[in-house]
Protein backbone atom coordinates (compact mmCIF):
# COMPACT_ATOMS: atom_id res chain seq x y z
CA UNK A 1 0.00 0.00 0.00
CA UNK A 2 3.49 2.71 1.05
CA UNK A 3 6.64 2.25 0.00
CA UNK A 4 9.51 4.35 1.46
CA UNK A 5 12.66 4.21 -1.23
CA UNK A 6 15.57 6.29 0.22
CA UNK A 7 13.35 8.92 2.38
CA UNK A 8 15.32 11.73 3.89
CA UNK A 9 13.94 14.56 5.87
CA UNK A 10 16.13 17.69 7.32
CA UNK A 11 14.55 20.17 8.92
CA UNK A 12 14.77 24.28 8.63
CA UNK A 13 17.18 24.40 11.92
CA UNK A 14 19.63 21.51 10.04
CA UNK A 15 18.42 18.43 12.13
CA UNK A 16 18.75 15.63 10.16
CA UNK A 17 15.42 13.53 11.06
CA UNK A 18 15.74 11.06 8.75
CA UNK A 19 17.81 9.43 6.42
CA UNK A 20 17.54 6.61 4.06
CA UNK A 21 14.41 5.47 5.31
CA UNK A 22 12.93 2.57 3.34
CA UNK A 23 9.84 0.13 3.71
CA UNK A 24 6.85 -0.94 2.39
CA UNK A 25 3.27 -1.56 4.19
CA UNK A 26 0.71 -3.81 2.66
CA UNK A 27 -2.97 -3.35 2.28
CA UNK A 28 -4.55 -4.70 5.73
CA UNK A 29 -1.21 -4.89 7.81
CA UNK A 30 -1.34 -3.75 11.36
CA UNK A 31 2.39 -2.32 11.87
CA UNK A 32 4.39 -0.63 14.63
CA UNK A 33 7.06 1.76 14.15
CA UNK A 34 8.97 1.37 17.30
CA UNK A 35 12.29 3.73 18.08
CA UNK A 36 13.80 6.03 20.94
CA UNK A 37 11.93 9.40 21.25
CA UNK A 38 13.18 11.59 18.67
CA UNK A 39 14.23 9.40 16.50
CA UNK A 40 11.99 10.49 13.73
CA UNK A 41 8.73 8.40 13.88
CA UNK A 42 6.26 10.62 14.18
CA UNK A 43 8.34 12.59 11.07
CA UNK A 44 7.70 9.14 9.40
CA UNK A 45 3.99 9.37 9.99
CA UNK A 46 3.64 12.93 9.07
CA UNK A 47 5.44 11.91 5.69
CA UNK A 48 3.35 9.01 5.16
CA UNK A 49 -0.23 11.68 6.05
CA UNK A 50 1.52 13.95 3.08
CA UNK A 51 1.49 16.45 6.00
CA UNK A 52 5.12 17.24 5.23
CA UNK A 53 7.60 16.68 1.87
CA UNK A 54 10.44 14.61 1.75
CA UNK A 55 13.69 16.45 0.33
CA UNK A 56 15.11 12.91 -0.76
CA UNK A 57 13.71 9.71 -1.84
CA UNK A 58 10.10 8.96 -2.74
CA UNK A 59 7.09 7.82 -1.32
CA UNK A 60 4.67 5.46 -3.56
CA UNK A 61 1.04 4.78 -3.03
CA UNK A 62 -0.07 1.18 -4.78
CA UNK A 63 -3.51 2.36 -6.11
CA UNK A 64 -3.24 5.82 -5.06
CA UNK A 65 -3.19 7.84 -2.30
CA UNK A 66 -5.59 6.36 -0.13
CA UNK A 67 -8.29 7.95 2.29
CA UNK A 68 -6.40 8.68 5.90
CA UNK A 69 -7.21 8.63 9.74
CA UNK A 70 -4.94 10.49 11.75
CA UNK A 71 -4.57 10.25 15.70
CA UNK A 72 -2.16 12.44 17.99
CA UNK A 73 -0.64 11.59 20.66
CA UNK A 74 -3.10 14.44 22.54
CA UNK A 75 -6.86 14.08 21.84
CA UNK A 76 -6.50 17.40 20.09
CA UNK A 77 -10.19 18.01 20.18
CA UNK A 78 -12.19 21.41 19.35
CA UNK A 79 -12.99 22.27 22.99
CA UNK A 80 -15.47 24.45 21.96
CA UNK A 81 -17.64 21.67 20.20
CA UNK A 82 -19.20 18.70 21.23
CA UNK A 83 -18.10 15.06 20.37
CA UNK A 84 -20.53 14.94 17.92
CA UNK A 85 -19.29 17.47 15.86
CA UNK A 86 -15.23 16.82 17.09
CA UNK A 87 -16.39 13.49 15.27
CA UNK A 88 -18.07 15.35 12.26
CA UNK A 89 -14.76 17.32 11.31
CA UNK A 90 -13.56 15.63 8.49
CA UNK A 91 -16.53 15.59 6.96
CA UNK A 92 -17.85 18.98 7.71
CA UNK A 93 -14.00 20.28 5.91
CA UNK A 94 -15.42 17.89 2.62
CA UNK A 95 -18.61 19.44 2.66
CA UNK A 96 -21.17 16.26 3.55
CA UNK A 97 -24.82 16.77 4.23
CA UNK A 98 -25.48 17.39 7.49
CA UNK A 99 -27.60 14.51 7.91
CA UNK A 100 -25.23 12.16 6.48
CA UNK A 101 -22.22 13.48 8.09
CA UNK A 102 -24.30 13.38 11.47
CA UNK A 103 -25.32 9.48 10.93
CA UNK A 104 -21.74 8.55 10.42
CA UNK A 105 -19.88 11.08 13.07
CA UNK A 106 -22.71 9.38 15.42
CA UNK A 107 -22.01 5.77 13.94
CA UNK A 108 -18.31 6.35 14.32
CA UNK A 109 -18.88 7.31 18.22
CA UNK A 110 -20.79 4.66 19.01
CA UNK A 111 -17.84 2.09 17.78
CA UNK A 112 -15.77 3.34 19.83
CA UNK A 113 -17.81 3.04 22.85
CA UNK A 114 -19.19 7.02 23.36
CA UNK A 115 -23.17 6.09 22.87
CA UNK A 116 -24.73 8.93 24.92
CA UNK A 117 -22.22 10.79 24.95
CA UNK A 118 -22.54 12.80 21.73
CA UNK A 119 -22.87 16.41 23.23
CA UNK A 120 -20.24 16.32 25.76
CA UNK A 121 -17.72 18.78 25.60
CA UNK A 122 -14.54 18.03 25.96
CA UNK A 123 -13.78 19.46 29.20
CA UNK A 124 -16.23 16.83 30.30
CA UNK A 125 -14.95 13.65 29.14
CA UNK A 126 -11.82 11.62 31.16
CA UNK A 127 -8.79 11.33 29.16
CA UNK A 128 -9.51 7.77 28.01
CA UNK A 129 -12.81 9.40 26.71
CA UNK A 130 -11.24 12.31 24.72
CA UNK A 131 -9.06 9.99 23.00
CA UNK A 132 -11.60 7.54 21.93
CA UNK A 133 -13.54 11.27 20.13
CA UNK A 134 -9.98 11.14 18.06
CA UNK A 135 -10.39 8.18 17.35
CA UNK A 136 -14.19 8.00 16.27
CA UNK A 137 -13.13 11.23 14.07
CA UNK A 138 -10.42 9.37 12.47
CA UNK A 139 -13.04 6.63 12.02
CA UNK A 140 -15.58 8.91 10.71
CA UNK A 141 -13.82 9.22 7.40
CA UNK A 142 -13.84 6.09 6.35
CA UNK A 143 -10.25 5.50 6.08
CA UNK A 144 -8.04 3.31 4.22
CA UNK A 145 -5.24 3.84 5.94
CA UNK A 146 -5.21 4.53 9.93
CA UNK A 147 -2.14 6.19 11.13
CA UNK A 148 -1.32 6.83 14.53
CA UNK A 149 0.95 8.96 16.88
CA UNK A 150 1.80 7.52 20.22
CA UNK A 151 -1.76 7.67 20.96
CA UNK A 152 -1.95 6.10 24.39
CA UNK A 153 1.12 7.75 25.82
CA UNK A 154 -0.83 9.89 27.77
CA UNK A 155 -2.86 7.49 29.21
CA UNK A 156 -2.97 5.14 32.44
CA UNK A 157 -1.91 1.42 32.21
CA UNK A 158 -5.84 0.49 32.23
CA UNK A 159 -7.23 2.79 30.01
CA UNK A 160 -4.57 1.83 27.42
CA UNK A 161 -4.47 -1.64 27.26
CA UNK A 162 -8.67 -0.84 26.70
CA UNK A 163 -8.37 1.55 24.44
CA UNK A 164 -5.85 -1.33 22.86
CA UNK A 165 -8.19 -3.96 22.69
CA UNK A 166 -10.57 -1.58 21.02
CA UNK A 167 -8.40 -0.85 18.35
CA UNK A 168 -7.99 -4.24 17.49
CA UNK A 169 -11.12 -4.81 17.13
CA UNK A 170 -11.57 -1.98 14.72
CA UNK A 171 -8.69 -3.34 12.43
CA UNK A 172 -10.61 -6.65 12.36
CA UNK A 173 -13.27 -5.49 11.49
CA UNK A 174 -12.52 -2.65 8.71
CA UNK A 175 -10.13 -4.33 7.38
CA UNK A 176 -7.89 -1.32 7.89
CA UNK A 177 -4.08 -1.06 7.47
CA UNK A 178 -2.95 0.54 10.34
CA UNK A 179 0.30 2.20 11.33
CA UNK A 180 1.29 2.80 14.87
CA UNK A 181 4.01 4.83 16.57
CA UNK A 182 5.27 4.10 19.66
CA UNK A 183 8.13 4.01 21.83
CA UNK A 184 6.31 0.61 23.74
CA UNK A 185 7.76 -2.90 23.25
CA UNK A 186 5.09 -4.24 25.14
CA UNK A 187 2.43 -2.37 23.39
CA UNK A 188 4.10 -2.77 20.18
CA UNK A 189 4.75 -7.18 20.75
CA UNK A 190 0.41 -7.40 21.17
CA UNK A 191 -0.82 -5.32 19.05
CA UNK A 192 1.07 -5.54 15.76
CA UNK A 193 1.78 -8.17 13.14
CA UNK A 194 4.89 -6.63 12.25
CA UNK A 195 7.50 -4.19 14.26
CA UNK A 196 9.55 -2.17 12.20
CA UNK A 197 12.78 -0.97 14.78
CA UNK A 198 14.24 2.25 14.27
CA UNK A 199 17.89 3.85 15.24
CA UNK A 200 18.13 6.93 17.01
CA UNK A 201 18.33 10.26 14.65
CA UNK A 202 18.50 10.56 11.89
CA UNK A 203 15.70 7.53 11.85
CA UNK A 204 16.79 4.44 9.80
CA UNK A 205 14.74 0.75 9.62
CA UNK A 206 17.60 -0.93 11.90
CA UNK A 207 14.99 -3.98 11.99
CA UNK A 208 11.91 -5.88 10.41
CA UNK A 209 10.30 -8.29 12.53
CA UNK A 210 6.92 -10.22 11.37
CA UNK A 211 5.38 -11.69 14.64
CA UNK A 212 4.52 -14.97 15.72
CA UNK A 213 0.22 -15.66 15.54
CA UNK A 214 -0.72 -16.81 19.09
CA UNK A 215 -0.52 -13.38 20.84
CA UNK A 216 -4.18 -13.95 22.00
CA UNK A 217 -3.32 -11.95 25.53
CA UNK A 218 -0.60 -9.64 26.57
CA UNK A 219 0.88 -12.22 28.94
CA UNK A 220 0.63 -15.30 26.68
CA UNK A 221 4.06 -17.23 25.84
CA UNK A 222 4.27 -15.97 22.48
CA UNK A 223 3.69 -12.62 23.13
CA UNK A 224 6.47 -12.47 25.89
CA UNK A 225 8.86 -14.44 23.21
CA UNK A 226 7.88 -10.90 20.73
CA UNK A 227 8.57 -8.76 23.25
CA UNK A 228 12.29 -10.39 23.77
CA UNK A 229 12.77 -10.30 20.08
CA UNK A 230 11.48 -6.73 19.70
CA UNK A 231 14.15 -5.97 22.36
CA UNK A 232 16.86 -7.35 21.00
CA UNK A 233 16.53 -5.73 17.94
CA UNK A 234 15.71 -2.22 19.72
CA UNK A 235 19.08 -2.40 21.54
CA UNK A 236 20.87 -3.51 18.33
CA UNK A 237 19.46 -0.54 16.62
CA UNK A 238 20.84 1.78 19.68
CA UNK A 239 23.98 0.83 19.35
CA UNK A 240 24.63 1.39 15.73
CA UNK B 1 -25.04 33.52 50.94
CA UNK B 2 -21.92 34.40 48.70
CA UNK B 3 -23.56 36.51 46.25
CA UNK B 4 -25.25 38.42 49.02
CA UNK B 5 -22.56 39.35 50.88
CA UNK B 6 -21.21 40.14 46.76
CA UNK B 7 -23.84 42.87 47.37
CA UNK B 8 -24.12 43.44 50.52
CA UNK B 9 -20.13 44.54 51.24
CA UNK B 10 -19.85 47.15 48.74
CA UNK B 11 -23.27 48.51 49.61
CA UNK B 12 -22.76 49.00 53.18
CA UNK B 13 -19.34 50.63 52.15
CA UNK B 14 -20.86 53.12 49.98
CA UNK B 15 -23.99 53.69 53.07
CA UNK B 16 -21.29 54.57 55.14
CA UNK B 17 -19.36 56.70 53.15
CA UNK B 18 -22.19 58.56 51.52
CA UNK B 19 -23.62 58.86 54.79
CA UNK B 20 -20.19 60.50 56.04
CA UNK B 21 -20.31 63.00 53.42
CA UNK B 22 -23.73 63.96 54.23
CA UNK B 23 -22.87 65.18 57.84
CA UNK B 24 -19.19 66.42 56.87
CA UNK B 25 -20.38 69.15 54.29
CA UNK B 26 -23.39 69.81 56.40
CA UNK B 27 -21.11 69.73 59.86
CA UNK B 28 -18.23 72.25 58.33
CA UNK B 29 -20.64 74.22 56.10
CA UNK B 30 -18.99 73.24 52.96
CA UNK B 31 -19.83 75.71 49.76
CA UNK B 32 -21.66 74.01 47.34
CA UNK B 33 -19.57 74.82 45.00
CA UNK B 34 -16.52 72.97 46.42
CA UNK B 35 -17.81 69.57 47.60
CA UNK B 36 -21.74 69.60 46.83
CA UNK B 37 -23.46 67.17 49.59
CA UNK B 38 -25.12 63.45 47.82
CA UNK B 39 -28.51 65.57 48.49
CA UNK B 40 -27.76 68.13 46.36
CA UNK B 41 -26.13 66.38 43.78
CA UNK B 42 -29.24 63.88 43.43
CA UNK B 43 -31.36 67.46 43.42
CA UNK B 44 -29.21 68.69 40.47
CA UNK B 45 -29.10 65.44 38.79
CA UNK B 46 -33.18 65.40 39.23
CA UNK B 47 -33.84 69.04 38.05
CA UNK B 48 -31.71 68.46 35.14
CA UNK B 49 -32.56 65.43 34.13
CA UNK B 50 -34.08 65.97 30.72
CA UNK B 51 -30.53 67.41 29.45
CA UNK B 52 -28.43 65.07 31.37
CA UNK B 53 -30.17 61.49 29.65
CA UNK B 54 -29.79 64.03 26.34
CA UNK B 55 -25.98 64.44 26.90
CA UNK B 56 -25.42 60.70 28.02
CA UNK B 57 -27.08 59.32 25.08
CA UNK B 58 -24.70 61.95 22.80
CA UNK B 59 -21.55 60.51 24.69
CA UNK B 60 -23.27 56.93 24.63
CA UNK B 61 -23.76 56.64 21.11
CA UNK B 62 -20.45 57.56 19.67
CA UNK B 63 -19.30 55.38 22.62
CA UNK B 64 -20.70 52.38 21.06
CA UNK B 65 -20.17 53.29 17.53
CA UNK B 66 -16.85 53.28 17.96
CA UNK B 67 -16.88 50.19 20.28
CA UNK B 68 -18.32 48.37 17.23
CA UNK B 69 -15.63 50.24 14.46
CA UNK B 70 -12.64 49.05 16.82
CA UNK B 71 -14.20 45.72 16.89
CA UNK B 72 -14.66 45.27 13.46
CA UNK B 73 -11.69 47.00 12.50
CA UNK B 74 -9.01 44.98 14.81
CA UNK B 75 -10.28 41.79 14.21
CA UNK B 76 -10.29 42.44 10.36
CA UNK B 77 -6.95 43.82 10.47
CA UNK B 78 -5.72 40.28 12.91
CA UNK B 79 -7.47 38.18 10.23
CA UNK B 80 -5.43 39.89 7.68
CA UNK B 81 -2.19 39.33 9.67
CA UNK B 82 -2.70 35.26 10.37
CA UNK B 83 -3.35 35.09 6.71
CA UNK B 84 0.23 37.23 5.74
CA UNK B 85 3.43 37.32 7.66
CA UNK B 86 4.78 39.63 5.54
CA UNK B 87 1.58 42.00 5.92
CA UNK B 88 2.19 41.97 9.59
CA UNK B 89 5.84 42.91 9.46
CA UNK B 90 4.87 45.78 7.62
CA UNK B 91 2.06 46.87 9.60
CA UNK B 92 2.10 46.04 12.96
CA UNK B 93 4.59 48.90 13.96
CA UNK B 94 2.55 51.46 12.63
CA UNK B 95 -0.76 49.93 15.09
CA UNK B 96 1.73 49.80 18.33
CA UNK B 97 2.39 53.83 17.39
CA UNK B 98 -0.83 54.35 16.56
CA UNK B 99 -1.43 53.21 20.33
CA UNK B 100 1.52 54.13 22.33
CA UNK B 101 0.89 58.01 20.96
CA UNK B 102 -1.64 59.76 23.27
CA UNK B 103 -4.68 60.71 21.54
CA UNK B 104 -5.36 63.85 23.10
CA UNK B 105 -2.17 65.07 20.95
CA UNK B 106 -3.78 64.05 17.60
CA UNK B 107 -7.26 64.52 18.64
CA UNK B 108 -7.01 68.40 17.23
CA UNK B 109 -5.87 67.10 14.12
CA UNK B 110 -8.23 64.44 13.76
CA UNK B 111 -11.07 67.42 14.44
CA UNK B 112 -9.44 70.03 12.00
CA UNK B 113 -9.40 67.30 9.38
CA UNK B 114 -13.11 65.60 9.47
CA UNK B 115 -14.04 69.18 10.37
CA UNK B 116 -16.55 70.67 13.08
CA UNK B 117 -19.56 70.29 10.76
CA UNK B 118 -18.65 66.38 11.22
CA UNK B 119 -18.80 66.76 14.96
CA UNK B 120 -19.87 63.10 15.95
CA UNK B 121 -17.88 61.49 13.43
CA UNK B 122 -14.43 62.76 14.37
CA UNK B 123 -15.20 62.30 18.10
CA UNK B 124 -15.75 58.62 16.95
CA UNK B 125 -12.69 58.29 14.75
CA UNK B 126 -10.97 59.73 18.28
CA UNK B 127 -12.55 57.00 20.60
CA UNK B 128 -12.32 54.20 18.05
CA UNK B 129 -8.40 54.61 18.06
CA UNK B 130 -8.29 54.59 21.39
CA UNK B 131 -10.32 51.28 21.38
CA UNK B 132 -8.69 49.75 19.15
CA UNK B 133 -5.60 48.57 20.05
CA UNK B 134 -6.75 45.99 22.89
CA UNK B 135 -9.06 43.93 20.27
CA UNK B 136 -5.89 43.76 17.23
CA UNK B 137 -3.75 42.78 20.10
CA UNK B 138 -6.50 40.21 21.43
CA UNK B 139 -7.81 38.35 18.08
CA UNK B 140 -3.71 38.40 16.89
CA UNK B 141 -2.55 36.40 19.40
CA UNK B 142 -5.60 34.41 19.51
CA UNK B 143 -5.32 33.55 15.94
CA UNK B 144 -2.09 32.39 16.51
CA UNK B 145 -2.89 29.90 19.47
CA UNK B 146 -4.28 27.77 17.67
CA UNK B 147 -3.38 23.99 18.15
CA UNK B 148 -0.88 22.90 15.04
CA UNK B 149 -2.17 19.63 15.33
CA UNK B 150 -6.04 20.59 14.79
CA UNK B 151 -4.12 22.72 11.62
CA UNK B 152 -2.99 19.65 10.22
CA UNK B 153 -5.90 17.62 10.75
CA UNK B 154 -7.57 20.17 8.71
CA UNK B 155 -5.14 20.29 5.95
CA UNK B 156 -4.79 16.41 5.65
CA UNK B 157 -8.59 16.75 4.86
CA UNK B 158 -8.17 18.97 2.50
CA UNK B 159 -9.29 21.84 4.56
CA UNK B 160 -9.38 25.57 2.23
CA UNK B 161 -7.57 28.50 4.18
CA UNK B 162 -10.97 29.66 4.70
CA UNK B 163 -12.44 26.45 6.35
CA UNK B 164 -9.58 26.90 8.65
CA UNK B 165 -10.20 30.35 9.77
CA UNK B 166 -13.65 29.86 10.36
CA UNK B 167 -14.07 26.76 12.36
CA UNK B 168 -9.80 26.37 14.06
CA UNK B 169 -8.31 29.76 14.08
CA UNK B 170 -11.44 32.16 14.96
CA UNK B 171 -13.03 29.65 17.78
CA UNK B 172 -9.59 29.27 19.42
CA UNK B 173 -9.49 33.40 19.07
CA UNK B 174 -12.66 34.05 20.24
CA UNK B 175 -11.96 34.30 24.35
CA UNK B 176 -8.88 36.88 23.33
CA UNK B 177 -11.01 38.75 21.02
CA UNK B 178 -13.63 38.94 24.22
CA UNK B 179 -11.07 39.90 27.02
CA UNK B 180 -9.63 42.83 24.28
CA UNK B 181 -13.17 43.58 23.59
CA UNK B 182 -13.61 43.77 27.45
CA UNK B 183 -10.77 46.44 27.81
CA UNK B 184 -11.56 47.83 24.76
CA UNK B 185 -15.35 49.08 25.46
CA UNK B 186 -13.95 50.74 29.15
CA UNK B 187 -11.75 52.74 26.33
CA UNK B 188 -14.39 53.50 23.84
CA UNK B 189 -16.13 55.61 26.61
CA UNK B 190 -12.84 57.08 27.78
CA UNK B 191 -11.92 58.09 24.05
CA UNK B 192 -15.22 59.81 24.00
CA UNK B 193 -14.93 61.71 27.06
CA UNK B 194 -11.63 62.83 25.83
CA UNK B 195 -12.55 63.71 22.64
CA UNK B 196 -15.03 65.62 23.54
CA UNK B 197 -12.97 67.44 26.00
CA UNK B 198 -10.72 68.18 23.32
CA UNK B 199 -13.60 69.26 20.76
CA UNK B 200 -14.64 71.84 23.76
CA UNK B 201 -18.25 73.77 24.70
CA UNK B 202 -20.09 74.64 21.84
CA UNK B 203 -19.88 71.99 19.21
CA UNK B 204 -20.26 69.02 21.46
CA UNK B 205 -22.71 68.13 23.32
CA UNK B 206 -21.92 64.65 25.46
CA UNK B 207 -21.47 64.20 29.00
CA UNK B 208 -17.89 65.79 29.05
CA UNK B 209 -18.86 68.91 27.70
CA UNK B 210 -21.42 68.73 30.59
CA UNK B 211 -18.82 68.63 32.72
CA UNK B 212 -16.76 71.49 31.52
CA UNK B 213 -19.51 73.62 31.10
CA UNK B 214 -20.75 73.16 34.54
CA UNK B 215 -17.39 73.47 35.93
CA UNK B 216 -16.70 76.72 34.57
CA UNK B 217 -20.01 78.07 35.79
CA UNK B 218 -19.46 76.12 38.98
CA UNK B 219 -22.41 74.17 38.94
CA UNK B 220 -20.11 71.51 40.81
CA UNK B 221 -23.44 69.44 41.79
CA UNK B 222 -24.19 68.93 37.90
CA UNK B 223 -20.89 68.00 37.17
CA UNK B 224 -20.87 65.37 40.17
CA UNK B 225 -24.53 64.45 38.76
CA UNK B 226 -22.53 63.94 35.24
CA UNK B 227 -19.49 62.06 36.21
CA UNK B 228 -21.76 59.29 38.68
CA UNK B 229 -23.39 59.03 34.73
CA UNK B 230 -20.20 58.34 33.65
CA UNK B 231 -19.38 55.89 36.17
CA UNK B 232 -22.49 54.19 35.50
CA UNK B 233 -22.12 54.01 32.19
CA UNK B 234 -18.79 52.41 32.65
CA UNK B 235 -19.99 49.94 34.53
CA UNK B 236 -23.00 49.08 32.65
CA UNK B 237 -20.29 48.28 29.36
CA UNK B 238 -17.97 46.53 31.34
CA UNK B 239 -20.87 44.06 33.36
CA UNK B 240 -22.93 43.98 29.57
CA UNK B 241 -18.99 42.34 27.49
CA UNK B 242 -18.81 40.33 30.76
CA UNK B 243 -21.97 38.55 30.05
CA UNK B 244 -21.70 38.31 26.48
CA UNK B 245 -18.04 36.56 27.30
CA UNK B 246 -20.15 34.45 29.79
CA UNK B 247 -22.79 33.42 27.59
CA UNK B 248 -20.23 32.65 24.69
CA UNK B 249 -17.67 31.03 26.67
CA UNK B 250 -19.83 29.30 29.64
CA UNK B 251 -19.77 25.59 27.69
CA UNK B 252 -16.30 25.01 27.39
CA UNK B 253 -13.38 28.01 28.46
CA UNK B 254 -11.64 27.53 31.45
CA UNK B 255 -12.45 30.64 32.20
CA UNK B 256 -15.77 31.03 32.47
CA UNK B 257 -16.79 27.73 34.28
CA UNK B 258 -16.78 27.51 38.43
CA UNK B 259 -13.96 25.28 40.25
CA UNK B 260 -16.43 23.93 42.84
CA UNK B 261 -18.44 21.64 40.22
Amino acid sequence: MIAFKGVGKRFANGTQALRDLSFTIGAGEFVSLLGPSGCGKSTALRLVAGLLAPDAGEITYSGGKPEIGFVFQEPTLMPWADALTNARLPLDLKHAPRDFADARALAALARVGLKGFEHAYPRELSGGMKMRVSIARALAAEPKLLLLDEPFAALDEITRNVLGDDLLRLWREDGLTVLFVTHSVSESSYLSQRVLVMTPRPGRIAGDIALAKGRDNRLSPQTIEAQHVISDALGRAMAA
Amino acid sequence: MKRVLDIALPALVAGLVLGLWQWAVAHWQVPVYVLPAPSAILRAFADNFTSLMTSLLSTLTVTVEAFFAATILGTATAIAFSQSRLLERTFYPYAVILQVTPVVAIAPLILIWVGFEHINLALCIIATIVAFFPILAGATLGLKSADFNLIDLGRLYGASPMQILWRIRLPTALPYLLSGMKTAGGLALIGAVVAEFVAGSGTATGLAWRIVESGNRLEIATLFAALMLLAVTGVFIFAALSLLEWLLLRRWHESAISHQS
